[in-house]
């Protein structure tokens, strides 16, 4: 991790340096990405993004219609996927059916060039440090998801690669091996000395496997930074959700900031000018009736939409004054007899938000 | 949505006592009757003529049909020109499949109907068209005959092309089916690990799709060995070069059917004997 | 559910309904047609020919018989005579098979026979016209084949009749006659493959008919050779015992034993018998 920022801060050109636009009608794709060697960043985005495509053109898959692609100084939108130094860990691994574990890991090395001996020699060691060792002689349809994904790791690291790309590592497993799996993921990556760039929808995948998002929405990078950053100050819709938190946009005035929807919330920051205001859902306290003795000043009248479980809590989403989220106890959303229509009183205290310039 | 499911199944269940005891002996469990029947019609249509064949066969006279030697000329070449046609349209059949199932050119839609056009076109037709190009006086062939000295009307060779232009399409069809089926992003993986097109096509695409071209093949060497119309329109007819089974059965019905007939059942009973080993082998593995 | 369903097979019934009324359509026209002709069977009786007549032919009688039909037509109002052309031995096999025809005429007597010999013939069958081997050759007869003996040169590519077509027994009795071993390229299927594979020139020469050759115009080029007299074909006529118009088809067999169907025949290369 040091030596990331010791990498990042140098003059080298090394690392990836592009500028990814896919043009295609209805769609277009503008991502500037700069990585550092032992860096590993992730495209966090939904569905339909464009973190794929980005990801199918930094490997060549899919070609760019401008902006560049320079990998440790060298131009590379011009060379085709086989000749980049990129190695890709599919979706859903693509591990080839007809050839063993050691005969997926040795493909590549084969395909530069090393004699079938030695690729095979190579693709052992790969294995073995995967901790495959003994699945070598398996075919893909015999290991677990967790063994092929490791497989399709070696099999893309034994390119040796300066560009080592991860397309969803973690979604076709299920969730006991997906924790398993990631733990061990995090590891490798950390060894890996070249760029990663993995990508996922899934924020907990990548804030734990990577030093730093991106987030892409509609073809488009809306926030980057360190993950802990982005938890703390999210910018969009989209992230505060991802990370669970009430967000909302407004013109701060000393401690108060007055919301694009018409409510005023006091906060805990006095700022002025636009500001994102930012509060947990734990941090909604809900009454039935309005509270007279309450000494929180952010107050609203709220009707339920919709409740489901949330880990041990009861999650209420609400409408009315402002949308919000609030977490509550099962004995609690008794007690109030919660119930999509009901109507409600939703308390927030100042110190609890949290604010930060736009 | 869950009471339809229920009371269709309800009704399924109702129904399914009485049915399914008519419908057994047929086969299907639960079977429809408006599928059963009609298929039950179809077997009969293609398996009768068959069973009518075996029935008429000179049994008593079979072994001296069998022993002359031109029956046994002509199922040897019969059996090394359908052969030998499989392999011309696997090696560039192949390719081809490839070429209209993984590339987009222009035209692309022309072309694929144009190389299956030997499906419908009269076999004869086929011959007349080959003899046209690749005749001695045809606009392939002159050049072929003055440059090379070859000419293939008449010769063994030509049977192998006679049979090859119209088997060919079937193995096309079939492989073409199996790439389009099969996922093109084995062949971006490979790519991704270094490998070049033609490598991923040779080391991944090819064994992905082996079932499909092991059945195309078996499809074309079926149609190749029953070949009939283009093969003496284009190769001629003359025992033990361009003479195969279906030849010879034609003609000797014109004087001698019972002859036809039995020379027809050991042609019928090669084709099943090479089609199940195959099956066995190549299929179930698949 | 169960709604789509039933309409789906009310609309399956409704195509096969169609299809059957299509069928009963087709086979009630093929009906009247019949009835036709047999109703006019008693009128022909008072020795004017009228219906249908149904003629079986062999190959080599396309252009003449086409001719003498629209000529019998004219002659008759109110008759029509259609044709089946195509190797003599599957036209045998058809009747012998239960086709419905009132006339056969077969290109060998060993094809008649077939017919005969089932006693599907009516009467005795008269032998009307024969035919004669030719050589055709190239255009030009670059090859300047003059004689049966220039086609066992080598290097000339021949293609005669298989041995089980009536050309092809015909041109082997010639050979043989005259001591002569050929080997041809190929024994085709029937007469017109061997003339074609000589106009598309993928052949020097083919021993084929003088009906052919004529036929052929000038795409190839006939020569005579003396052997062909031990070779001749005859070509016999016959009413079909289950002839279902008698009358007319009598007459149509006199048209073409007449002399006007002679002139017809012979102008189209045939000898007279």
């Amino acid at each position: 991790m040091t030596r990331t920022h010791d990498d990042r801060t140098g003059t080298a050109p090394d690392g990836l340096d592009a500028r990814l636009v896919v043009d295609r009608g209805s769609f277009r794709l503008d991502v500037a990405l700069t990585v550092a060697p032992g860096e590993v960043v992730a495209l966090l985005g939904p569905n339909g993004a464009g973190k794929t495509t980005a990801l199918r053109a930094l490997a060549g898959l899919t070609p760019l219609t401008g902006g560049h692609l320079r990998l440790d100084g060298a131009p590379l939108e011009r060379t085709p996927p086989e000749s980049r130094p990129v190695g890709v860990v599919f979706q859903d691994y693509l591990l080839f059916p007809h050839l063993t574990a050691l005969d997926n890991v040795a493909f590549g090395p084969r395909c530069q060039g090393a004699a079938k001996s030695e690729a095979r020699a190579q693709a052992a060691e790969w294995l073995g440090r995967l901790g495959l060792a003994e699945h070598t002689g398996a075919k893909p349809r015999r290991l677990s998801g967790g063994q092929a994904q490791r497989v399709a790791l070696a099999r893309a690291l034994a390119t040796r690669p300066r560009l080592l790309l991860l397309d969803e590592p973690l979604a076709a497993l299920d969730a006991r091996t997906r924790l398993e799996v990631r733990t061990q993921l995090r590891r490798h990556l950390a060894e890996f000395e070249a760029v990663a760039v993995l990508v996922t929808h899934d924020p907990l995948d990548a804030m734990v496997l990577a030093d730093r998002l991106v987030v892409v929405e509609h073809g488009e990078v809306v926030q980057e930074g360190s993950p802990s950053d982005i938890a703390r100050h999210p910018r969009t819709d989209y992230i505060a959700q991802l990370v669970g938190l009430n967000l909302h946009r407004g013109r701060a005035d000393g401690h108060t900031v007055r919301l694009d929807t018409g409510p005023a919330v006091t906060t805990a920051e006095a700022l002025s000018g636009p500001v994102f205001v930012a509060f947990p859902p734990s941090a909604v306290t809900l009454h039935g009736s309005r509270p007279t003795d309450s000494s929180a000043r952010n107050l609203w009248r709220c009707e339920v939409t919709g409740l489901e479980t949330h880990g041990d809590q009861i999650r209420a989403a609400l409408t009315g004054d402002l949308p919000l989220a609030a977490d509550l106890t099962t004995v609690a959303a008794a007690e109030l007899d919660l119930h999509p229509g009901a109507v409600v009183w939703a308390s927030v205290k100042a110190t609890q938000t949290h604010a930060y310039p736009v | 949505m869950t009471s339809t499911t229920k009371s269709d199944a309800a009704t399924g269940a109702l129904r399914g006592g009485p049915r399914r005891r008519r419908v057994r002996p047929g086969g299907g469990r639960g079977a429809p009757l408006p599928l059963l029947v009609p298929a039950l019609i179809g077997m009969a249509f293609l398996v009768v003529p068959l069973v009518a064949l075996l029935v008429r066969a000179p049994w008593r006279s079979m072994p001296e049909q069998l022993t002359s030697s031109e029956v046994w000329q002509a199922l040897q070449l019969s059996l090394i020109c359908a052969t030998a046609a499989t392999a011309v349209s696997l090696v560039i059949g192949v390719p081809l499949a490839w070429l209209l199932a993984r590339v987009e050119f222009p035209g692309r839609g022309l072309v694929r109907a144009l190389v299956t056009l030997p499906l419908v076109l009269p076999p004869v037709v086929g011959g007349v068209a080959l003899l046209t190009a690749l005749g001695r006086n045809g606009i392939v062939g002159k050049w072929l005959d003055s440059w090379f000295g070859v000419t293939l009307p008449f010769t063994t060779a030509g049977v192998v092309v006679a049979e090859a232009f119209v088997a060919m399409p079937f193995l096309v069809i079939s492989v073409e089916g199996t790439l389009r089926a099969a996922d093109p992003r084995y062949e971006e993986a490979a790519t991704t690990l270094g490998a070049s097109r033609f490598t991923a096509f040779r080391r991944v695409t090819l064994p992905l799709i082996a079932p499909g071209i092991a059945a195309g093949a078996v499809l074309a060497w079926a149609r190749a060995l029953g070949e009939f119309g283009a093969t003496i329109t284009f190769a001629g007819n003359f025992p033990g070069r361009t003479q195969t089974m279906p030849l010879a059965v034609y003609l000797a019905l014109q004087s001698d059917p019972e002859a036809a007939i039995a020379l027809s059942l050991v042609l019928l009973a090669v084709s099943i004997a090479v089609l199940a080993g195959l099956r066995d082998r190549w299929m179930t593995a698949g | 559910m169960t709604t789509r369903n039933a309409r789906r097979t009310l609309q399956m019934a409704g195509v096969g309904t169609a299809a059957l009324l299509a069928l009963s359509a087709c086979s009630s026209s093929d009906d009247s047609s019949s009835v036709k002709s047999d109703s006019s069977a008693p009128a022909s009786s008072s020795d004017k020919p009228s219906g249908t007549v149904t003629v079986f032919a062999a190959a080599s009688l396309k252009e003449s018989f086409t001719t003498l039909g629209k000529e019998f037509e004219a002659q008759h109002p109110g008759t029509k005579v259609t044709f089946s052309f195509g190797g003599s031995d599957s036209l045998a096999a058809s009747i012998t098979g239960g086709a419905p025809a009132d006339v056969f005429a077969a290109a060998s007597p060993k094809t008649m026979k077939i017919v005969t010999d089932a006693g599907d013939a009516s009467g005795t069958p008269a032998t009307f016209v024969r035919n004669q081997l030719e050589i055709a050759t190239l255009p030009g007869n670059p090859d300047k084949v003059s004689s049966l003996k220039d086609l066992t040169r080598s290097g000339l590519k021949v293609v005669l009749c298989d041995k089980e077509v009536p050309c092809g027994a015909a041109a082997q009795k010639a050979l043989d006659a005259s001591g002569l071993k050929l080997t041809p390229v190929s024994y085709e299927q029937d007469v017109k493959s061997a003339l074609t594979k000589v106009e598309l020139k993928e052949a020097d020469a083919a021993v084929v008919y003088k009906t052919d050759v004529k036929a052929a115009g000038d795409k190839v080029e006939g020569v005579e050779f003396p052997e062909s007299a031990k070779a001749v074909n005859d070509y016999p006529i016959t009413l079909l015992k289950d002839a279902p118009n008698a009358a007319a088809s009598k007459a149509f067999i006199a048209l073409v034993q007449s002399a006007e169907g002679q002139k017809v025949l012979t102008g189209a290369g045939f000898l007279k018998p």
